[in-house]
């Protein structure tokens, strides 16, 4: 929903805060995960992340997620996709060249930055999408990159497990 | 093989230690020369001839010319097309490339293929969204973006490697070029993207057309604090408006365009709008000159190109410095 959406920009903070105390619950909780198995855990994490991350900042599930580099605003509903700043297109009002009700999802990215403590990583560099993970949990991907080596194969669900997105400590938004 | 008339793509300028290409645009800057490009218009035809004309108008007096890649998503000649004719004639060209019709597959093999066509310079754009121009039905692709085009590009170049990893054998020497948009918000980000740009590997920056020096200004006073401008070469797009109703239909159609109203009010209340248009465009030119850490101009003329040589020329930008070879001394290749 729009307006939730730019109430989560406006609590770019809380969120951020939020986040930083989730990740570390969700890495402390790999082991568990692990003996599940991520492959069965695949579809009911990605059900909930999608609901959660779909209700807060319309995610599109990209499966790589940015949006701690971002402002708390997903890039994915750039039209086109842009997870590195803004167009050149951008409308004197702020608003969005392809869709002109929409705010500029960087516009919106570079007010949600300002409010975040590590908002810096606006800055970062982001690697192209990795096309393969869409529909996944990031959640999930985030955990794994953090707890398992980076060679380790994709046992259950056979999921390809590149580094998708090189910025450092990636909160699981 | 070659046609005589032809320039052989595979010998540009001898090497030179410390330059990422071998083309005249990088020497002109690294010079510290005040350096001149110029946008040709794409012909919305097959026929060769009508890119030769346009180049040698705008040959005289630019550097390097832009050879644009669909821009404003209307369909026209492909800018590999225009590069493949004009790397042939000898002359330098920048290529364009979007990111909205071709995904990465398709973009690192045309940035192979520029480069065995004597392409030395590539502008890494992320382009319209379709639906600005003439085909809005489209898919855009967008799978890269220009920032990740510029690592991609650089990657090809300085590593040796495609995005996947795997191994290029003679990598593409290219000097890489992006767009910036100092006009357009949100303004306070704007030269951090820059820095941004310049990380990922852009050496040298376009601008979009600039009517509004205190924007400008106030753009370059940050990209100084920052030290951008000793990183990259920053050319400022210009342009004449041809007039009022013009500029007009530009702010309002074309995305991205900023033409503050004194500057559309001055041409409405001029007798010749066209010879007023001109005017500010040169008066730009040389103001923009002035600013520290611009290190040239890069003229947008739409389908004007005629212009350009007596803008440039007017605005003594130049100074005594001709491009390498004047359009007296080409032949026509037909």
């Amino acid at each position: 929903m729009y307006s939730v959406r730019l109430s989560s920009i406006r609590h770019a903070r809380a969120l951020e805060m939020f986040y930083n105390a989730f990740e570390p619950a969700m890495v402390l909780l790999a082991p568990l995960l692990r003996r599940v198995g991520y492959g069965r855990l695949e579809r009911p994490v990605a059900a909930v992340e999608r609901s959660v991350k779909g209700f807060l900042f319309d995610c599109q599930m990209c499966g790589q997620c940015a949006l701690s580099s971002t402002g708390m605003t997903c890039p994915m509903n750039c039209p086109k996709n842009l997870r590195n700043g803004p167009c050149g297109g951008v409308r004197e009002n702020g608003h969005c060249e392809v869709k002109p009700e929409m705010k500029c999802v960087w516009v919106q990215a570079w007010e949600g930055s300002q409010r975040m403590r590590t908002g810096a990583r606006i800055l970062d560099v982001q690697k192209p999408v990795d096309n393969r993970l869409k529909g996944r949990s990031s959640w999930l991907k985030v955990v794994r990159d953090k707890t398992e080596p980076a060679e380790t194969p994709a046992k259950a669900g056979g999921k390809p497990a590149p580094a998708a997105v090189k910025t450092g400590a990636k909160a699981p938004t | 093989m070659t046609p005589q008339s032809f320039v052989d793509p595979a010998s540009p300028l001898p090497p030179i230690p410390g330059h990422s290409s071998r083309g005249r645009l990088e020497r002109v800057l690294r010079e510290g020369k005040f350096a001149v490009t110029a946008e040709l218009n794409p012909p919305d035809s097959a026929d060769p001839q009508e890119v030769y004309d346009r180049a040698l108008v705008l040959s005289e007096v630019c550097d390097a010319i832009n050879a644009t890649d669909a821009s404003g998503a209307n369909v026209h000649m492909s800018s590999v097309g225009i590069c493949s004719l004009l790397t042939r004639a000898g002359y330098a060209v920048v290529m364009q490339i979007s990111c909205r019709d071709r995904n990465r597959i398709a973009i690192q093999g045309d940035v192979l293929g520029a480069a065995a066509m004597g392409v030395a310079n590539i502008l890494c754009l992320t382009g319209d969204g379709v639906q600005a121009g003439d085909q809005p039905a489209a898919k855009p692709v967008f799978d890269l973006d220009s920032t990740s085009l510029l690592e991609t590009i650089r990657g090809m170049r300085d590593s040796r490697v495609f995005l996947s990893g795997r191994k290029i054998t003679v990598p593409p020497q290219v000097f890489l070029g992006a767009a910036a948009n100092p006009f357009s918000p949100p303004y306070d980000y704007r030269p951090l993207h820059l820095a941004k740009k310049v990380a990922a590997g852009a050496q040298f920056i376009q601008t979009q057309y600039c009517y509004d020096m205190p924007l400008l200004e106030r753009f370059m006073a940050k990209v100084r604090e920052q030290g951008l401008h000793e990183k990259c070469f920053i050319l400022v797009g210009v342009g004449p408006l041809a007039s009022a109703r013009g500029a007009r239909w530009m702010r309002a159609n074309v995305p991205g365009i900023h033409v503050p109203d004194p500057v559309i009010a001055r041409l409405e209340g001029a007798k010749d709008q066209k010879l007023e248009g001109k005017k500010i465009c040169i008066e730009l030119i040389q103001q923009v000159r002035e600013i520290p850490g611009v290190h040239g101009v890069h003229v947008m003329a739409y389908r004007q190109e005629d212009l350009v040589s007596e803008i440039i020329t007017a605005s003594g930008i130049m100074q005594n410095r001709t491009p390498r070879r004047s359009a007296k001394e080409r032949t026509s290749l037909t």
